[in-house]
């Protein structure tokens, strides 16, 4: 399982050198092998008897952070979108990317998030499961700026790597908060502890930071802004990242969770609602939009928001339905991108208003389009696999059961009007694709380029899908007890059990009769679609989010301006008055809220004159350095203090330091004489009164805090010393009787050794500050 | 004594930032100077004083000094000594390269 993770991002280590080949050979064919074999890999393991399997690998053990890995049906529905459809998307970009393009980084990237994307969906331990999850995020936005010379390209990629990886780090509040509670990291763990998770306090914060996570990731009202602009990308990667796998991150996340969450009511409303929401204003959005691309990304929000909501519903049969349209999104949604991109390569454009009557040019590709909006339709036909999860839908909509929650119980009364009203735009956008382009006016004069039928390579990928389309709408139940089963029960938190028959005709059951409204209102609409356009431009108007996000980023980064310069000054003094300011409040606070206050007599040394003298001298000395008006006084001033040092040493003992000191000191005073006559003159102080108000408090009281901290620390022994253990091995470990020396040259010689170092560079310093001329360079 | 030498060490302190809080730059470099003794004699205080003989391992005698102390302040007398030595040619180079020695004038144009 670990290998099959890492095998894409291996691969791209070669792709590189792989890329260097590509006047010969299409650096796609190079790769295809690596998606193929996972998929095969993994496919082996489809069937009735799969068992779920851990591998453990240990990575960080101290932190509890593994490479936990666990595949479930949940993770076997998603390993096999993401090796299948990556198997086709990287073959559709063979004849789509053209050998000019800079392909090593195209294929280094979707290699990447391959590797990316199969360890979210793996991933046992949370840790790991963020790591992924981020760079998820990061290959995504290398993906949407790969045509890094468009502007819009730059904004969509930066747009959208803001809002994933804000939700990112929300959602990685969460999960800490979710190790802290069930003190384990792994997801599993943390299903079996549920109701410890539940009865906290703190639930409802773990749920909005999961949640925002999620939502982000999957495009949700309202941070759904980020996928329209996210279609400046190549159409392969559209297809891949931005309707099949990326986006569905988020339901991974929500299902995984859902054994944890599912008995919380809050859950279950926020997640059921924001999807219907979702699942409306997606489509409603996607009928005024004139791009191809544009539209099919609002409907992947619509259809995100669908299967958001099926999950928030959490019964069996809507879990059911949703793990099911997991799987059909991706076939029938995938293979439209695929045929958009056929048709803007073919046609030069994806404008809708310049499109039309391409039937004529492109059949085979209009065809398969024919089957891909019809299936995203929920056309009520045996051969469309969209239509079984759409009525599967309504029919968990409608068997919603009450519950005590009063609000719980007002959206379940609501959900079935508005899934209804959302479905019925969703019938209008698909009708609107297909006929728009395929049918009606030919407009075929006005573009650049004469349309004509994709290259056969171009369509065997979203045929494959079609293909599926229809095998799975013809034998529905093939699917099902062999992987669906498997996959609703991980999100159930059951063993899988088999009881949920898909059949293409019940009876005239509500769920039909919601279909069948849809259908006719949808007709209806899309007919006469051209009535309507000044309605559907009348929301949201000025309204757009994507107006809030460009007003917070501008503002943000004023705002940030702003808050900037006030404390970059420029001037040495403002940045020490902060720094002083902030440890002279933080060392206060401490000192007195943690009771830090003590004061002990009992344990001094005596007092004697000599001492008294020495200190009295020093104190006026360091006083009399504020006063003085040239530089001879101030370094004799200095000496002074440092001279008065090195008695204190003699005093306390210290021999080593009274000798070092006394030679360093000579030095200094000697190197101040020597530099005397090159320094700039001493003047009078020259700040204004206020100024030196401020330095007088700030300094006065750094030096009284550094008095009380003395005092206190001195009165309070909290531990036992250290040093004995210095006095008893000096000899028996480091051979000498001066324990100070042994200390410096043996216990502790690194740092002797740094200290070193440090004089040496300061010494090359000097050397090269007084040698080296700036004008002509090194003599 | 100790609290004495308290004493002693936060006046050092003080009137070493009072220096630094100076403009010109001969008065920073004093203000490290005085720092470092401070901070020196603080930590000296951390270990007691006057208890013991000084930490010569030598026959007969059973208490010594805390040497730990005296071992840190080894290190940073020598690297003090070399800051202030560094920062000494540095501020004279900067100096005469730039005609001045006022920290407010040395900020940088965009701030003027």
């Amino acid at each position: 399982m670990f290998y099959a993770i890492i095998l894409p991002v291996l691969l791209a280590v070669l792709v590189p050198f792989l890329a260097k080949l590509k006047a010969r050979i299409h650096t796609g064919i190079l790769v295809l092998w690596a998606p193929l074999l996972i998929f095969i890999y993994f496919a082996r393991k489809i069937g009735k008897q799969f068992q779920p399997s851990d591998q453990h690998i240990s990575w960080i053990p101290s932190l509890g952070i593994n490479l936990d890995f666990h595949l479930d049906g949940l993770s076997l529905l998603f390993v096999l979108l993401i090796s299948g459809i990556g198997t086709l998307v990287v073959l559709y970009s063979i004849f789509y990317l053209s050998r000019s393009e800079q392909l090593g980084h195209f294929y280094v990237y979707l290699l990447m998030f391959m590797t990316a994307m199969l360890g979210v969906v793996l991933s046992d331990n949370v840790f790991v499961l963020y790591t992924f999850w981020e760079l998820t995020s990061i290959s995504s936005f290398l993906l949407i700026g790969y045509w890094h010379h468009n502007e819009r390209s730059r904004y969509g990629a930066l747009k959208s790597m803001l809002i994933t990886v804000f939700g990112g780090l929300s959602m990685l509040g969460g999960l800490l908060m979710l190790t802290v509670l069930s003190g384990t990291a792994s997801i599993q763990g943390m299903i079996a502890k549920a109701d410890v998770i539940l009865a906290s306090p703190y639930m409802p914060l773990v749920l909005v930071f999961i949640l925002l996570g999620a939502f982000t990731k999957s495009a949700q009202f309202p941070f759904h802004i980020w996928l329209p602009d996210a279609m400046e990308a190549p159409t392969p990667v559209s297809s891949y990242l931005h309707s099949a796998t990326m986006v569905k991150a988020g339901i991974y996340l929500i299902a995984r969770f859902s054994p944890v969450f599912s008995q919380y009511d809050w859950f279950v409303i926020t997640v059921s609602v924001v999807g219907t929401i979702t699942l409306c204003w997606g489509s409603y959005m996607a009928v005024r939009q004139t791009d191809l691309k544009t539209i099919l990304a609002f409907s992947t929000i619509s259809q995100l928001g669908m299967i958001m909501a099926m999950l928030g519903f959490g019964t069996k049969l809507a879990v059911f339905a949703a793990v099911f349209h997991i799987l059909n999104h991706a076939t029938f949604k995938g293979s439209l991108f695929m045929i958009t991109g056929a048709v803007d390569h073919e046609a030069g454009t994806r404008d809708m208003r310049k499109l039309g009557g391409l039937v004529a040019f492109m059949p085979f590709t209009a065809a398969l389009a024919l089957f891909g909006t019809f299936a995203m339709a929920g056309i009520p036909l045996p051969f469309l696999n969209g239509f079984y999860s759409k009525e599967l839908f309504f029919d968990s909509v409608i068997h919603l059961e009450n519950s005590s929650n009063a609000i719980l119980n007002t959206v379940v009364m609501l959900l079935p009007y508005a899934v209804v009203a959302g479905s019925i735009f969703t019938f209008v956008y698909s009708m609107y694709y297909f006929f728009g382009v395929f049918f009606g006016k030919n407009k075929t004069d006005a573009l650049s380029k004469t349309p004509h039928e994709a290259p056969l390579g171009m369509l065997i990928a979203p045929f494959i899908l079609v293909a599926g389309i229809i095998l799975i709408g013809l034998f529905p139940n093939s699917v099902n007890g062999s992987l669906l089963e498997h996959a609703a029960a991980a999100v159930l938190g059951t063993a899988p059990s088999h009881n949920i028959d898909i059949h293409f005709w019940h009876n005239f059951s509500q769920a039909f009769i919601m279909t069948m409204i849809v259908a006719v209102a949808g007709t209806i609409l899309a007919a006469t679609r051209a009535r309507w356009t000044d309605v559907y431009q009348l929301l949201p108007g000025r309204l757009s989010f994507n107006r809030v996000y460009d007003w917070l980023l501008e503002r943000l980064q004023i705002v940030s301006r702003r808050v900037t310069h006030i404390y970059m000054t420029g001037s040495v003094r403002h940045y020490m008055l902060i720094i002083l300011g902030a440890t002279l409040l933080g060392t206060f606070l401490v000192m007195f809220t943690t009771g830090g206050v003590h004061i002990r007599f009992n344990d001094l040394a005596p007092v004697s004159l000599l001492e008294v003298i020495i200190v009295v001298m020093m104190v006026i000395a360091a006083v009399a350095t504020l006063f003085a008006k040239n530089n001879l006084t101030a370094i004799l001033i200095l000496g002074v203090v440092g001279f008065g040092t090195a008695m204190l040493f003699v005093i306390y003992r210290a021999p080593d330091l009274a000798l070092t000191q006394l030679v360093i000191e000579t030095i200094t005073v000697a190197i101040f004489l020597l530099t005397f006559y090159h320094l700039p003159k001493l003047r009078k102080r020259e700040d204004t009164k206020r100024e030196k108000t401020i330095n007088l408090i700030i300094s006065v009281g750094f030096g009284a805090m550094m008095t009380l901290v003395g005092i206190f620390s001195f009165s309070s022994e909290s531990f036992a010393k250290i040093s004995d253990y210095f006095i008893e091995t000096s000899h028996s470990i480091g051979g000498g009787n001066n324990i100070v020396n042994v200390i410096l040259v043996d216990m502790r010689g690194f740092d002797t050794l740094f200290e070193i170092t440090v004089l040496g560079i300061a010494a090359l310093a000097v050397f090269a500050l007084i040698k080296f001329n700036r004008d002509k360079g090194a003599r | 004594m100790e609290f004495i030498i308290c004493i002693l060490a936060g006046i050092l302190f003080a009137t070493g930032i009072y220096n630094i809080l100076q403009k010109q730059m001969l008065r920073i470099i004093l203000g490290t100077g005085l720092i470092s003794h401070g901070a020196h004699l603080f930590i000296l205080t951390m270990g007691k004083l006057k208890r013991g003989q000084p930490p010569i391992l030598t026959e007969g005698v059973s208490r010594y000094t805390d040497p730990l102390p005296q071992a840190l302040i080894l290190t940073s007398i020598v690297i003090s000594f070399g800051i202030t030595s560094l920062i000494l040619v540095l501020s004279f180079r900067t100096a005469k390269e730039n005609q001045t020695d006022n920290m407010d004038q040395l900020r940088g144009t965009e701030h003027e």
